[in-house]
């Protein structure tokens, strides 16, 4: 920091504020972190690290807390809505940078970014009273004799359908990390250099054969980031799937059940949690999502340096 | 040097505003349970017509509401759930009664109109256990010769976040069942035997409206400004009961709230004729030191006891007895706030 030492005083102020506005970003997650581990050190010391996060119990009533069942949800939830994501946000990036014809470029690229846009609370409003129904009525049971009857997988489609589950839950979500998925893949396609893709065509490969074997080795890398940065957010989401989750503290086998999240969890029980030990657990669960997040958050910062310093080569 | 002046002149400007407008004497300031939170602010907002004075009450839930007032920080905490004499004593809280509120049994079965399914404590515990699990079920059909009920699976809903209504709920089920006592027991947030959950009192009416052949429970106001199908149930005097203002009253009346134990009780079961068993109390909780704002606080109450009765009403809560009124009055002179 040269800067601090020249004499004038007006570049010493500005660089001061700075520093301190960079330096309190820090100071706010460490503070955090604080909070989060001397709220749920009861929690750690009754549970322990291992019988916490294996137990499956959920009971406010014994004052009995285990975040398996979370742990699952979250897991569920998030590896589902990537599935889906990711395939559709991948095909949009393509669709934009390479296929689309100039003039829809801008308006879908528009579109998308307006998805990213709307709050998750109207996602989960518009969950509650849209989509469930819609999955209730007609994909569930579509799923349930189609591929539900199938050996094995069928298991995964059991259960009555009343569209509050896991399915319905990984779909909204789904909705929600597609924007980011998808802008994230499109800024990277967009680093391939058009020398490389011309000559591809001047080979005489199809659009598809320079996609494939140009775009995509160009921007593998920070597709993948982009993948794990919405994996980061669907860790996160909470209102969005508060609604259609159910919050039921249940491992299960079909993704037409209810389950829990950490979030959801948080979300449904942190306002009425009245003993020491259930809130302590709450904090206890939030500080795990917080390690977690901030895991994923590192990754997908590794990934996407690299990329970076590849291209900028 | 000057910035350390500079914090200091800062810091000192947000002590005097603070200050300011803790001690004008404009403003109550109280936090806690969202179930009586409309009428609390209908409440407020009459009263600062009449008097000038200001209640500022933040819907936080019964747990922060407890937790604001164990820490001093608002004037009166709210709650749901009473706390028991021993914590009272060891917080140093006074607490009484408000409003009445209650939970109520809803469903969907084609066919069935409000009001006309019969339930029993026996076929109600068992449903939420699981037990029974279709609505042709013979106990069922014992309660309701004339009815035709469907063959059909019960899907049973249930709050998915922690809540008072739950809390009534349970307790009453833990008072007549000890299998569901043993079982589940009773609390904001259980761990339920079955069925799905709906976030908030909306996503439960929403879930049972929209599934057929379902049971959940909800706020009796809820239940009454959206018209749904409520069941009747058999209170402790043997009678079948409606939910509606004179049975949660009768409950109110009959209970036995008692000045002694800081009205700690939990209003089911109440053995009065006409009493809807699944009624609730909600409570105000007072630092028993602070006496100055709880003067300002009883003085808001006792108008609301006096003037409420209306607004309460059109809200659908259900006001106290007036002999309940009384005893609370009684309650606040024996503590000189009054």
């Amino acid at each position: 920091m040269p800067v601090l030492f020249k004499k004038n005083a007006g570049d010493r102020i500005f660089s001061l504020v700075t520093a301190v506005s960079s330096l309190s970003v820090l100071a706010l997650i460490a503070g955090i972190l604080w909070v989060l581990l001397a709220e749920s050190s009861p929690a750690i010391e009754k549970f322990g690290f291992f019988r916490f996060i294996t137990s499956t119990d959920w009971n406010p009533v014994t004052e009995s807390f285990g975040a398996a069942t979370n742990l699952f949800g979250t897991a569920v939830t998030t590896v589902l809505s990537l599935l889906i994501a990711v395939p559709v946000a991948i095909g949009i990036a393509i669709f934009i940078t390479e296929v689309a014809p100039h003039y829809l470029k801008g308006p879908i690229g528009v579109a998308i970014e307006l998805l990213a846009a709307i709050p998750s609370i109207i996602y989960g409003m518009w969950g509650l009273f849209t989509l469930v129904p819609i999955m209730s009525h007609y994909v569930e049971p579509a799923l349930q004799n189609t591929i539900g009857k199938l050996p094995f997988i069928g298991i995964l489609f059991k259960g009555t359908p009343m569209g509050i589950d896991l399915l319905t839950a990984s779909v909204i979500l789904s909705i929600m990390i597609i924007p980011f998925t998808a802008s994230i893949a499109r800024d990277a396609f967009n680093l391939t250099p058009a020398v490389m893709k011309e000559s591809a065509y001047a080979l005489g490969a199809t659009k598809w054969e320079a996609i494939k074997n140009i775009v995509f080795s160009y921007s593998k890398l920070g597709v993948f980031g982009g993948i794990v940065l919405s994996l980061g957010r669907a860790l996160g989401e909470t209102m969005a799937i508060a609604f259609v989750l159910g919050n039921n503290h249940r491992i299960t086998s079909s993704l037409l059940d209810a389950a829990a999240t950490i979030t959801v969890t948080l979300a449904n029980e942190f306002t009425e949690a009245d003993t020491d030990i259930y809130l302590s657990s709450l904090f206890y669960l939030a500080l795990i999502l917080f390690v977690l997040s901030f895991i994923t958050l590192a990754i997908a910062k590794l990934f996407l340096l690299k990329a970076e310093r590849r291209y900028s080569r | 040097m000057k910035k350390k002046s500079f914090f200091a002149a800062l810091s000192f400007a947000a002590v005097l505003t603070f200050s300011l407008t803790a001690f004008a004497g404009t403003m109550l300031n109280g936090a806690g349970a969202s179930f009586p939170y409309p009428v609390y602010s209908a409440w407020g907002y009459t009263y600062n017509k009449a008097t000038g004075l200001k209640l500022n009450y933040q819907s936080i839930g019964s747990g922060g509401g407890q937790r604001q007032i164990m820490n001093r920080t608002v004037d009166f905490g709210a709650s749901d759930a009473p706390l028991n004499p021993d914590k009272l004593e060891k917080e140093n809280l006074l607490q009484f009664p408000a409003v009445i509120g209650g939970v109520v049994p809803v469903v969907n079965i084609p066919g069935i109109k409000a009001g006309e399914l019969k339930l029993d404590p026996e076929t109600l515990t068992r449903i939420f256990l699981g037990e029974i699990i279709s609505w042709d079920d013979e106990k069922v059909k014992a309660l309701n010769p004339t009815l035709r009920l469907p063959s059909k699976k019960i899907t049973v809903v249930h709050r998915s976040d922690g809540s008072g209504t739950t809390a009534i709920f349970t307790t009453y089920l833990s008072q007549v069942s000890i299998e569901w006592k043993e079982k589940v027991g009773a609390g904001k947030a259980v761990r339920w035997p079955v069925g799905i959950g709906g976030k908030g009192n909306e996503g439960v009416a929403n879930y049972v409206k929209r599934v057929r052949y379902s049971i959940g429970y909800v706020e009796f106001a809820y239940a009454k400004q959206n018209k749904l199908t409520y069941t009747l149930l058999k209170n402790a005097a043997w009678n079948f009961v409606k939910p509606s203002f004179e049975s949660f009253q009768d409950a109110a009346a009959s209970g036995n709230f008692d000045p002694e134990k800081d009205f700690y009780l939990w209003l089911v079961n109440s053995p009065g004729k006409n009493s809807w068993p699944i009624s609730g109390a909600t409570f105000i909780l007072l630092a028993k030191e602070k006496n100055a704002s709880n003067v300002k606080v009883v003085k808001f109450f006792d108008w609301a006891f006096n003037n409420g009765n209306e607004i309460a009403r059109k809200l659908t809560y259900v006001p106290l007895p007036d002999s309940l009124k009384d005893s609370i009055r009684n309650y606040w002179k024996a503590q000189g706030i009054y």
